[in-house]
């Protein structure tokens, strides 16, 4: 370490050009952090799914309901110690572009079923005794100015028509992984609406064991419960459940790790160049070092150390931008990433990759200059 | 008098390993640039070209996609009846009605998925013009057959010519595969809607389509079916229909795509200064020799900038042949409009590559100015007496 003072006087000396290698890395790490963000965002309904939580829907087509009765048929199952169920109701507020999941849930046991919404006592009071009444997540609270007592007019697409909810509570997650930007509201509101064809259907039910190495037996027994009806039923846990949709996005992941991949790699042959180029025209100074008594290893270490701290500067920069850029900016895309948060283990990879990058661009000109002969050196400049 | 273009090449040759390094850089900046334009350039194309100018398509008012759309028979007669529906040969008019459900299978790799299930009639092959049987032959009304499109049948288990699948019950035989032209339709599975609506328990359609004798009754017809007390549909051009569908996803994949390959330029344009900076601090000589000759100093800087935009292009050039490769694989998401899965194709085109070429040279400039004027304000004397 006694050492660093004379990396960092090598750095400042070229002060330009050690700005644009630090900025050009600081980019890499950037977009490195902002991509993996992408797909840990999606995948943040899994960190906040349930173990002990199953979703049981239509064993054939999620465009058909299960019928209300089942309800009763569940709640005996052994092994079951809650049963809730809701709808998707697919509509849009003003314009199709503003869309954000609603749902109709069944009040009395929503609130049992899924404890990771918080909402303060009194406002679950007022959302159980109105009958049109909603609850919304504190991200869409926040995106659309609404507060208690508004109304929030919905344009339905899968019931069609125009609805009006009044917000009587306002939830926040219990985790920072609950998405925050849903709006809930009365399935019995939603079942009265329907005409009679159309009465008394539910899209999912969830359910709740006792422990989670029970959910595999209990969703076979479910299942078998329904194999010969009219309706056949397809449990899952919640965590199976939101992979699949995920799995429904396609192959993002590798779409981005490609392009991640891309950039890092681009990033790091510029960083190469700029650390050969650098040592090239310090050839005349390694070998008075050199002559000074510096040892192979020495050189070696400090040229390296050069590049690495380089890229370690530039690492600490993105991550450090990126952590911060959509911590302040509630980043989501129009909604499609509502959560989207740089997580730590995110920037631990991007400070890893920094270093790896740093190791790679300066092996080379840390090797050529340890191995660097004197006099030939000396006499090639004079 | 400007300096040759050969020197800036010889030197571009003289020092290979860094012209290497910036142009691999700078390419692999314009191939991420091509890549995301293919990808959602694809998925845009297949589900916009779905649909064609001169069909409207007809859906329960409210809905985005046919999935959550309800059209009673009696309401599809009614839009039967239209005079500006344009007459097939027989006279009869050209309409098909049509029922879509979504059905969980699974893919061949083992996951499952959503697949469009489609209910036609023998006038969804008119109107649905792309659409060619190109193996097996075309399923019998009132038969437990399907026909199924060309990715699906890729993509999906159980879907080859003579298989079984298992759909509402009831096994249907797949006699045959169509090709859609990369269009939604190549991911469906199409079988007799007459029969579709018993078996899958579905008394309605989803969507009316039909061609129109004129495009300019558009409108005509438009407003009178919207109005119209009996119903509560809307009724757009077909390709709007598809287009509006794919609007969300395609711009979210061009914004990300803009946005990456923005900030990952600015890094290269860093990369391309270090390398011009170097270029000229170790040509200091050469350029005091330059100016001695008489060359100008707008033409030094001249020169300097087109050898910068020549490593770039050079990088650019590299960028467009590797991007080549990505042309036609097929990849697959979620249309969340109906909820289904859609397959579709990296769709590199001419102007694509053009763009990626332009970008990399503006890169070069961006990167190349300043070092240029740096190499253009030398004073002869000290630049020459520089080692």
């Amino acid at each position: 370490m006694r050492y660093f003072r004379l990396i960092w006087a090598n750095l400042l000396r070229a002060k330009r050009r050690t700005f644009l290698t630090v900025f050009s890395i600081a980019i890499a790490l950037f977009l490195f952090c902002t991509l993996r963000t992408v797909i840990t965002s999606f995948e943040a309904s899994l960190r906040a799914s349930e173990a002990t939580r199953l979703v049981v829907r239509h064993g054939a087509s999620l465009v058909f309901p299960l019928p209300l009765a089942y309800r009763e048929r569940l709640v005996q199952v052994p092994g079951i110690t809650g049963v809730s169920y809701g709808n998707w109701f697919g509509g849009f507020y003003q314009d199709p572009k503003n869309q954000f999941a609603q749902f109709a849930m069944d009040v009395p046991t929503m609130f049992d079923l899924f404890p990771e919404v918080l909402v303060p006592a009194d406002q679950i009071q007022a959302f159980r005794s109105e009958r049109t009444a909603a609850i919304i997540g504190k991200a869409l609270a926040k995106k659309y100015g609404w507060k208690l007592g508004d109304p929030v007019p919905i344009v339905g697409t899968i019931y069609p028509g125009d609805w009006r909810f009044v917000v009587r509570g306002i939830y926040e997650g219990k985790t920072k992984d609950v998405d925050e930007s849903s709006l809930f509201f009365h399935w019995d509101y939603l079942n009265e609406s329907m005409p009679e064809g159309r009465k008394n259907q539910v899209g999912i039910y969830w359910i709740r064991v006792q422990s989670p190495d029970m959910a595999a037996d209990v969703s076979r027994r479910v299942d078998a419960m329904f194999e010969n009806s009219p309706q056949p039923t397809k449990t899952e846990t919640e965590k199976a459940f939101q992979a699949g949709f995920i799995s429904m996005i396609g192959n993002v992941q590798l779409l981005l790790t490609i392009i991640g991949s891309a950039i890092v790699f681009a990033i790091m042959l510029v960083t190469i160049n700029t650390m050969m180029m650098a040592a090239r025209e310090r050839t005349t100074e390694i070998a008075v070092l050199k002559t000074l008594g510096y040892s192979d290893g020495l050189i070696l270490r400090l040229v390296g150390g050069e590049a690495l701290l380089v890229s370690l500067l530039g690492g600490i920069l993105g991550c450090g931008l990126a952590a911060l850029v959509f911590r302040e900016s509630d980043f989501t895309a129009g909604g499609f990433f509502p959560n989207f948060r740089v997580l730590p283990e995110t920037i631990l990879a991007g400070l890893l990759l920094a270093v790896l990058m740093g190791i790679l661009s300066g092996i080379v000109p840390a090797v050529t200059a340890a191995r660097l002969q004197v006099a030939s050196a000396l006499r090639k400049v004079a | 008098m400007a300096i040759p273009l050969q020197y800036n090449i010889r030197n571009l040759f003289a020092r290979k390993g860094s012209t290497l390094l910036t142009a691999v850089g700078i390419g692999l900046v314009s191939w991420v640039f091509i890549f995301t334009l293919a990808l959602a350039g694809g998925f845009q194309a297949a589900l916009q070209e779905t649909g064609s100018h001169e069909n409207a398509i007809v859906v329960r008012n409210g809905s985005t996609a046919e999935l959550t759309s309800i059209l009673p028979r009696d309401v599809a007669a009614a839009i039967e009846s239209q005079p500006e529906i344009a007459r097939a040969p027989d006279g009869t008019p050209l309409v098909a009605h049509e029922l879509v459900v979504v059905w969980n299978l699974e893919r061949k790799n083992g996951t499952s998925t959503n697949v469009v299930v489609r209910g036609v009639t023998p006038k969804s092959f008119v109107l649905h013009s792309k659409v060619r049987l190109v193996e097996g032959r075309m399923f019998r009304p009132g038969l437990e057959e399907v026909v199924v499109g060309k990715l699906a049948n890729a993509r999906i288990a159980h879907l080859g010519v003579g298989d079984k699948i298992k759909l509402a019950g009831h096994a249907w035989s797949v006699v045959g595969v169509f090709d859609a032209q990369g269009t939604s339709f190549d991911s469906e599975i199409w079988g007799d809607v007459e029969l579709f609506m018993p078996v899958f328990d579905r008394p309605v359609y989803q969507s009316v389509t039909f061609r129109l004798d004129d495009p300019s009754h558009f409108a005509a017809i438009q407003k009178r079916l919207e109005s119209d007390p009996r119903m509560s549909v809307q009724v757009k051009h077909e390709d709007d229909f598809y287009a509006a569908q794919s609007a969300t996803l395609a711009g979210l994949l061009r914004g990300l795509g803009l946005f990456v390959t923005l900030i990952m330029a600015l890094g290269a344009v860093f990369g391309a200064l270090n390398t011009m900076y170097a270029a000229v601090g170790a040509r200091t000589r050469e350029i005091g020799t330059l100016l001695a000759l008489g060359f100008s100093r707008g033409a030094i800087l001249t020169s300097f900038l087109i050898e910068s935009v020549l490593l770039a292009t050079l990088g650019g050039l590299l960028g467009c042949l590797l991007v080549l490769p990505v042309n036609g694989i097929t990849t697959s998401t979620t249309n969340f409009a109906s909820f289904s899965e859609i397959a579709f194709r990296f769709q590199v085109t001419p102007m694509m590559l053009l763009s990626g070429m332009i970008f990399a040279s503006v890169m070069g400039a961006l990167g190349g100015w300043f070092p240029s004027r740096n190499a253009a304000r030398r004073v002869i004397v000290e630049a020459l007496r520089q080692a």
